[in-house]
């Protein structure tokens, strides 16, 4: 038996199919992975996301702790409620995670991956020794994202707040002990609540009252990828780097006084330049792109880091680690056989609508 | 559950047969396998005409978690497939004994029938094979 979210009961009573995710008994579906993932796009889709891991940073040194610690700058979140996507990184450049972390009145939080809880506990807490900063894994806060064109629309039905609308974007507020956050790992509007474990499974069923579609791990991998967002542990790994995970933008290099862990590799790096990128890839014809597949271009070979057919698209996309001078036409090899493709930037999907012509 | 209808004869490899008249026999996966499987995607038929042996690989269905090989679990002419499946694969998953039928064979052995499991044997079968 593996970690059990408040709403293990919940997903089973909703049919969920429970499968084991980095150690957590979790719903990979709920009967049709192709029907949550539409509902997403078109309605509103609620995940349970408890899995992951909420650390909340505090002191008087928490600034610069989180400067010193993340390849993005907190110094960056002007205002309260405010938040950023980062990654963490070891000292020769790679990752060890990506996360979000949002100013608070006073402190920070950072919502990191599940499997990495232990490598990012480790790692902060390495670095926290030489700062007066207190670093707390708050273990017993639950967490849902509710995402879709109708998400807003819905959370502000059950919890009355209508402040929600007037959220912008990475931003967040907070009334009691909810925190509810303008973000998501879907594309689509929604956000993520983050509250009390024992709260959590009233405000789960009146979110099903309410109309939302309870959605589950496959729906949520085939709505990131189609996002163009990255999933640690498939994408990218303690062994990559950001500029060949797609994610350079996330680096904050000015001020360069900023001295933050891993930015000496990585400026090495950079000089040299990444031998290798990430980027995207759509399939001709009615195959599917899996991880590990063989992706063949002018520039030389790379491979398929995360594949699926695309419910939105009726299509395979994916993402993969090429030359970094790959462009234009590819082929994938898909049980032996050698596909058209070509490579292209994610993301495939924006606003529900397709990006590629 | 899995629903294992008695009136049918089935495969280890989960598919099901049908015998029908004169020596056709249509053949689908059994609701054990689609719910394996996930949800269908896309399905690649065998041409009408082609000749199979029990098997042999005779369709592929590939699925949002994998793709699977189809045997024929009788030898014969394919003598129709069912095109339904190239627009609504999902059929597969939502009508696996019914218009998720991928093929019909005219059969060439009687024997070969009787090699394929009845419905109780195929159930104990996907209950061993379960963790």
């Amino acid at each position: 038996m593996g970690n059990r979210t408040p709403l293990f009961d919940a997903h089973r009573a909703a049919g969920a199919k429970i499968v084991d995710f980095g150690g957590w008994d979790m719903p990979l579906h709920y009967g049709s992975q192709l029907e949550e993932h539409h509902a997403v796009r078109r309605d509103a889709g609620v995940f349970d996301v408890s899995h992951m891991t909420v650390i909340d940073v505090s002191g008087p040194a928490a600034v610069s702790f989180l400067r010193h610690c993340l390849a993005n700058d907190v110094a960056r979140l002007d205002e309260m409620g405010r938040a950023l996507y980062a990654v963490l990184l070891n000292a020769s450049a790679g990752i060890v995670d990506d996360l979000i972390v949002y100013r608070r009145n006073g402190d920070f939080r950072l919502v990191v991956n599940a499997g990495t809880r232990e490598a990012v506990l480790a790692n902060i807490n390495s670095h926290a020794a030489a700062f007066d900063v207190s670093v707390v894994h708050r273990g017993e806060l639950a967490m849902l994202a509710v995402q879709g064109p109708a998400a807003v629309e819905r959370v502000v039905g059950i919890c009355g707040l209508t402040g929600i609308d007037a959220l912008a974007p990475f931003s967040m507020l907070e009334r009691d002990d909810w925190m509810i956050a303008r973000t998501g790992y879907t594309g689509e509007d929604g956000v993520e609540l983050i509250l009390p474990d024992d709260a959590i499974a009233g405000v789960w069923s009146d979110l099903l009252a309410a109309g939302v579609v309870p959605a589950g791990l496959a729906a949520r991998d085939t709505l990131r990828l189609e996002a163009g967002l990255n999933l640690y542990g498939q994408d990218m790994d303690a062994k990559t780097h950001p500029l060949e995970a797609n994610l350079g933008w996330t680096i904050a290099w000015r001020p360069e006084t900023r001295d933050f862990v891993g930015r000496e590799a990585l400026t090495a790096i950079r000089e040299a330049g990444s031998r290798w990128k990430l980027t995207g890839v759509v399939l001709e014809g009615r195959g599917i792109m899996r991880h590990g597949y063989r992706v063949i271009t002018e520039a030389g070979e790379g491979t398929v880091t995360s594949g699926i057919f695309s419910p939105t698209l009726g299509y395979s996309v994916a993402l993969a680690r090429v030359p970094r001078a790959a462009a234009g036409a590819c082929e994938v090899e898909i049980r032996g056989k050698h596909w058209s493709a070509r490579l292209v930037r994610p993301p495939f999907v924006r606003h529900g609508v397709r990006v590629h012509k | 559950m899995s629903e294992f209808p008695a009136e049918l004869r089935y495969a280890p490899s989960h598919e099901w047969a049908r015998v029908e008249d004169e020596g056709v026999v249509a053949v689908g996966i059994s609701d054990h396998a689609q719910d394996a499987l996930g949800d269908v995607v896309y399905v690649e038929l065998p041409e009408v005409g082609q000749d199979v042996e029990a098997g042999e690989e005779a369709a592929v269905v590939e699925s949002v978690k994998a793709a699977s090989d189809i045997y024929a679990p009788v030898s014969g002419t394919i003598v129709a497939v069912n095109t339904l499946l190239e627009d609504a694969p999902e059929t597969v998953n939502q009508d696996p004994y019914g218009d998720g039928w991928f093929f019909r064979i005219q059969s060439r052995d009687d024997a070969e029938l009787d090699a394929l499991l009845d419905a109780q044997t195929y159930a104990e079968h996907c209950e061993s094979e379960s963790p």
